[in-house]
């Protein structure tokens, strides 16, 4: 479709109904670029993004995340808290209550049966649920009547919204996939394809990686809602195209996840079809320091463990003086523009876990020499580079292939040689990097390398688990099939105590103070992890498209159903 | 039709043989060329040939010195200087941001793009014509093998199919994760990729080749003069060198100048994916690939490194073509 | 040549067995994991239980013996039973129901058939890579047969000049060159293909030849590029040799000469490298489907390598073997016709 029409469409709709009275599908087609394709539309069997996403405009949670990390009812009437009595005292179970009158979009009603056969879908040992950690520490489900569901817990849980919140885990229709539990949940392909939910839009036609065309619910909670009748969701290609299809071509009504270096963004925002927008969550772009040796010359088995500490970065002085190199505000400029900033925490939001930590802003190249001269690292033999002992300051530095990644890299090496610390790139084709093969020495959590660059970020808005996986042995190793979640092998006893401590807290105002302490000990103390960037999400919606409302907390199509076209 | 050696041959007998004296020349007689003179002579009256081999020798001797010319780093970084136009832009437009520090302009980080295209050329230039080299070389090997021996056909064909078949990403991944280390300990981070790189574009790029000149040998060893050949008695060496790939020469030089092509590409294809060089070492193919998304605002920098590309394949191209009538005998001295 | 023809076939089937495994070993052997994708927000414990869903930790060889069963057996009992139902050919046929409900080669992305994947795309790559792959071969066999018989003249010169910049310069920059010219500065053409688009009257036609443009020229320079060079070389050779001279003093037209004696004789590199071609159209056209979003069997087949989708991305480059072995027999088959004195018994 090419824009005259578009417009003309817009026009032609815009006459004949006035934008007072909205009513369902009045608004026509609406056209939505993934660079990534989904694949599947339940979140269950994939947790790619793409995939929830797609899914979150079908299936829908029983409350979501809005754009300020705040709780919303969607299917619930409330989101139970210990003031209103949902959740109790002890905090082991909640209690949750269905809206009334609610109908899949086949018409048959929800029930809280729907709810249970959703935690046990996931909860199936065989199924291979990508969810199941939302399901964590579930001891029994109850279904005192048609809308009331009440989960118990084995132990206290200070954040109970793992389940049933978000878009990560939708509720499913039991009449639908009833057969598919277990093993049986692959040959379900057209239950997996076409899930009957109670979203604003129905699936019309999957064509996996490629398209989805969707038609409003016929059956959707509000009589006035979708504006459109029709939507596709288009995938494939690259972040550059589908921004070009959106801002220049105005092909396409909105298009997600825009990873573009600025200046590129910004001169195809000046084609005028579309707006980009940003909005930040905790996502950070971080350096990870090697506490073990990664030599190649130790036997393999024996590299990259705790059994090897690393020769020159168990120096908190090293660590420190590459962090004090670095420009972390030129960074963000170069690399994200409006949808980065610069950041000394791992922990970057919500606000009330978000450390005061902004030591680290101001470059300070002089200090950070300063700092290697005074630990001993000198340039003895006029090479540029520093030795002690013999050892030279020479690091191997990787990360996944990127564009911007690559830049960062470039300027970081450029910093790292000014104090005199020599540095070879190595950037690993991110299917690689991020999979998580034994056999490949190449993966982030195989850390055959001195310092990694990646970004990471948490689900929701509690930060227990993330901070959680810094703890002391849970670090990759050749005994599990070096899985684990403590890249850096950081192992502090302090940390540690304060973990056991954030997990039996349940008052606000106290969890947020020893999150803050917890993220100040990994990042400024130790400089273990040095945080470079709290990477936001940029997406770009067309001028004729409204309602948008970008959320990094959930699905980015959270409110689809609110969404209509601007006549114009 | 026989092939240059016979027809020099004659050509020598002749004029060491005092003639009859009806059929003398009128004129003096020539005196006798070497074979090789008479190619030369040829390939210089061929203007494309000349030319191509002209921006052949530009190119190299451009990649070779240039460094010591022009010796700003092409991996120093001078933010203050990012995204600068090359000098003639200022030509049209008195406000682009230009100077002489940076002739070409420079990159978005501020990257000197005519050292980066210096110092990208000799790395396009040398993975090019090695992975081209390499591949011509198996390919042809194999394609003469297969095509003059029958027992070797089956078999050597069926490892074409096998090699034509072969996906080459995983290809690629499985030999990173095999060769870089020891490679990398022995010839260091950038000689060890290069080793790498040119293996692994030359043995997936020999196929074609192979196909083509086998499909050329089976028609040609039917033909006359190789029967001839082989009844008096000639090794099937010889033959294949004397007979046989002389009369194959013009595919197997369209292969290499495709083959150029398409190593140099495939090359920045590599980087791309992240089993390349490493990420600040510049290559034609991937200083081309950076600066897409970039080319309505700074056009320049996909057309340096294109044009570069493209003249190199043009030169090859031409020299192949004059190479290929110089040596053919029935064209020589026409 | 009949019987090397039978016998080729016959041969054909432990080959592709043979390149079936090798293939099997390498993706085994090449490091990836299904979950790479996966958000690391998703503990490693529940990648390790996904894993296991899918099958990933078996041996080997089992693996391979699962795929070959599923391909072998499993999906051809699909396939007769579809023809015997649904099919306009042999639907009068009672329906043979051999498919029981056995699982079928399941793609790890999306859980589901990977052939009713690969035949949902086979539309839009014949459409495109296909029609492309006619269209250069058009226009490259005149090209170069006109070229090599004015060599060096300007519209050789030409000819040469633009083919070989064309061939040197990758899709990756031509594809979204165009569509910048094209889409963003003219607004003719569409930039993003549309996969769900009907052709049903003249204005859908239309619209469809406006959207398959674009991938069409990118993809069809650079087999114009490729063919032409090989048509001009292969009839520069021929053009000099005894039979033409011979052929000509016995009064037979230019036309007859070069279109008929030469042009047969020069077509042996040329059917090579066009019967080389062939599969590749089905292999798709990775960075070209990309660019322009046509999402074919190209687009296909690097997600599934980028997402380590094993069951996928083997039965696609075994789909792609089996072409390959196909269409190089006939072009061995081929030679025998275009030159009889080419004989293999």
């Amino acid at each position: 479709m090419t824009l005259k029409t578009l417009l003309l469409g817009a026009v032609a709709t815009g006459a004949l109904a006035p934008a007072a009275f909205a009513e369902r599908g009045e608004d026509g087609h609406v056209n939505i670029i993934y660079w990534q394709a989904p694949s599947i539309m339940t979140p269950y069997l994939s947790s790619g993004t793409k995939d929830i996403e797609a899914s979150s405009l079908v299936l829908e949670p029983l409350g979501r995340y809005t754009e300020t990390g705040e709780l919303v009812p969607y299917l619930a009437e409330e989101i139970p808290t210990v003031e209103n009595g949902g959740v109790s005292e002890d905090l082991k179970s909640i209690t949750w209550k269905l809206k009334e009158g609610l109908v899949w979009s086949d018409g048959t009603p929800v029930t809280s049966a729907d709810v249970k056969f959703t935690a046990d879908y996931c909860m199936d040992p065989e199924g291979g649920c990508a969810q199941l950690a939302k399901f964590d520490h579930i001891s029994s489900i109850d279904t005192p009547d048609d809308l009331t569901v009440v989960v118990n817990f084995d132990e206290p849980m200070p954040n109970p919204y793992g389940p049933f919140m978000g878009g990560q885990s939708p509720i499913l229709q039991k009449a639908q996939f009833e057969n598919c539990t277990g093993a049986a949940a692959s040959t379900c392909t057209e239950a997996n394809f076409n899930p009957i939910g109670t979203g604003p839009f129905v699936v019309d036609e999957f064509k996996p990686n490629d398209v989805i065309s969707l038609s409003a619910n016929p059956n959707y909670r509000d009589p006035a809602k979708p504006a459109f009748a029709t939507a596709t969701l288009k995938g494939g290609g690259d972040a550059e195209a589908a921004a070009r299809a959106v801002l220049q071509t105005g092909e396409y009504d909105y298009a997600w996840n825009l990873q573009l270096a600025p200046d590129v963004l910004a001169s195809m925002a000046e084609g005028g079809q579309g707006t980009p927008v940003s909005a930040f969550g905790t996502l950070v772009e971080r350096l990870e320091m090697n506490m073990t040796d990664p030599s190649p010359d130790l036997p393999e088995g024996e590299r990259s463990t705790v059994a090897h500490p690393h020769p020159i970065l168990s120096d908190f002085n090293v660590r420190k003086a590459l962090s004090m190199a670095i420009d972390r505000n030129l960074l963000t400029e170069i690399g994200y523009g409006q949808a980065g900033r610069a950041t000394c925490n791992l922990v970057p939001a919500p606000e009330l876990y978000a450390s005061d930590n902004t030591e680290c802003l101001t470059q300070d190249l002089e200090g950070a020499k300063a700092l290697l001269e005074e630990a001993g690292w000198t340039d003895s033999d006029g090479d540029g580079i520093r030795e002690k002992d013999g050892m030279k300051l020479s690091l191997l530095y990787q990360s996944s292939t990127n564009a911007v990644r690559q830049d960062f890299q470039a300027l970081i090496k450029d910093w790292w040689n000014q104090i005199g610390v020599e540095t070879e790139l190595r950037n690993v084709d991110s299917s690689v990097f991020f999979g998580g093969d034994p056999g490949s020495p190449d993966t982030f959590q195989k850390f055959y390398a001195d310092v990694e660059m990646y970004a990471n970020n948490f689900d929701g808005t509690d930060p227990q688990s993330y901070l959680q996986m810094y703890r002391c042995g849970n670090e990759p190793k050749p005994s599990s099939q070096w899985q684990g979640e403590n890249i850096n092998r950081f192992c502090n006893e302090e940390y540690d105590a304060l973990l056991d401590e954030l997990a039996k807290t349940g008052e606000l105002s106290k969890r947020g103070e020893i999150a803050k302490k917890l993220n100040d000990i990994i990042t400024k103390e130790t400089m273990t992890i040095v945080p470079l960037v709290d990477r936001g999400r940029v997406s770009a919606h067309s001028n004729t498209l409204g309602g948008v409302v970008l959320n990094t907390w959930d699905s980015e199509l959270w409110n689809a159903a609110d969404w209509y076209r601007i006549d114009g | 039709m026989t092939d240059s050696p016979q027809d020099d041959l004659i050509l020598a007998e002749g004029a060491r043989v005092a003639p009859i004296e009806a059929l003398k020349d009128k004129g003096p007689m020539a005196p006798p060329r070497s074979k090789w003179r008479d190619v030369w002579e040829q390939f210089r009256k061929h203007k494309g040939a000349m030319m191509g081999a002209f921006f052949l020798f530009f190119i190299t001797f451009g990649v070779l010195i240039g460094p010591y010319l022009w010796t700003l780093d092409p991996q120093a970084l001078d933010i203050r200087n990012k995204d600068m136009r090359p000098i003639y832009t200022a030509l049209w437009n008195s406000e682009a941001k230009v100077g002489w520090n940076h002739p070409l302009g420079s990159d978005q980080l501020g990257r000197d793009n005519l050292s980066q295209l210096i110092a990208g050329g000799r790395a396009s230039m040398a993975v090019g014509w090695a992975a081209m080299l390499l591949s011509l070389l198996i390919g042809t090997g194999v394609g003469v093998m297969a095509g003059y021996f029958k027992k070797l056909d089956g078999p050597l064909m069926r490892l074409t199919d096998l090699f034509l078949s072969l996906p080459i990403l995983p290809l690629l991944l499985v030999a990173v994760t095999l060769f870089r280390q020891p490679l990398r300990a022995n010839f260091g981070p950038e000689g060890g990729m290069f080793i790498l790189i040119v293996t692994v574009v030359g043995i997936t790029s020999w196929m074609p080749t192979a196909r083509i000149v086998r499909g050329d040998v089976l028609a040609i060893k039917e033909r006359e003069f190789v029967l001839a050949a082989r009844s008096i008695g000639t090794q099937p060496f010889k033959i294949i060198k004397r007979h046989l790939l002389p009369n194959v020469l013009s595919p197997i030089m369209v292969s290499a100048t495709l083959g150029l092509a398409t190593a140099i590409i495939t090359e920045s294809a590599l980087s791309f994916l992240g089993v390349g060089f490493p990420s600040d070492f510049p290559t034609w193919g991937k200083m081309l690939a950076d600066a897409v998304a970039r080319m309505e605002d700074f056009p320049e920098r996909v057309l340096l490194p294109g044009v570069a590309i493209s003249l190199t394949v043009l030169g090859v191209n031409y020299l192949g073509d004059g190479l290929r009538d110089a040596l053919d005998p029935r064209i020589r001295g026409r | 040549m009949l019987t090397y023809a039978i016998r080729r076939l016959v041969l054909s089937v432990p080959t592709l067995l043979f390149i079936s495994f090798v293939i099997f070993m390498l993706l085994q052997l090449a490091p990836g994991d299904p979950m790479a994708q996966v958000p690391l927000t998703v503990p490693p414990e529940v990648k390790q239980k996904m894993r296991e869903a899918l099958g990933v930790g078996e041996p080997a060889l089992v693996q391979y013996w699962k795929w070959l069963v599923q391909v072998f057996w499993t999906e051809p009992k699909v396939f007769i039973d579809w023809l015997t139902r649904d099919s306009f050919l042999l639907g009068w046929l009672p329906d043979t129901n051999l498919y029981q409900g056995e699982l079928r080669v399941i793609s790890w992305q999306t859980r589901s058939p990977v052939m009713d994947i690969v035949l949902q795309r086979i539309p839009q790559t014949l459409w495109v890579v296909g029609l492309s792959y006619v269209v250069g071969v058009l226009i490259a066999l005149p090209i170069g047969i006109y070229s090599a018989y004015r060599q060096y003249s300007t519209f050789d010169q030409a000819g040469t000049f633009v083919t070989m910049v064309g061939f040197s310069i990758p899709p990756f920059f031509t594809g979204p060159l165009l569509i910048v010219i094209f889409s963003v500065y003219l607004g003719w053409f569409p930039s993003i293909y549309d996969t769900t688009h009907v052709v049903n009257d003249w204005e859908s036609f239309k619209y469809q030849l406006s959207q398959m443009i674009m991938p069409v020229m990118v993809l069809a320079l650079q087999t114009t590029a490729q063919l032409s060079r090989y048509m001009r070389a292969s009839m520069l050779d021929n053009l000099n040799q005894d039979y033409v001279r011979t052929a000509r003093a016995k009064g037979l037209s230019e036309a007859v000469v070069v279109m008929v004696h030469v042009l047969r004789n020069s077509m042996i590199p040329v059917i090579t490298v066009i019967a080389l071609g062939v599969p590749a159209i089905f292999g798709g056209a990775i960075i070209t489907e990309n660019v322009f979003k046509v999402n074919g069997i190209g687009q296909l087949l690097i997600t599934a390598l980028f997402a380590n989708d094993l069951p996928m991305v083997m039965t696609l480059t075994f789909i792609f073997a089996f072409l390959i072995v196909m269409f190089n027999l006939i072009a061995d088959i081929l030679y025998g016709l275009l030159d009889p004195r080419i004989r293999y018994d």
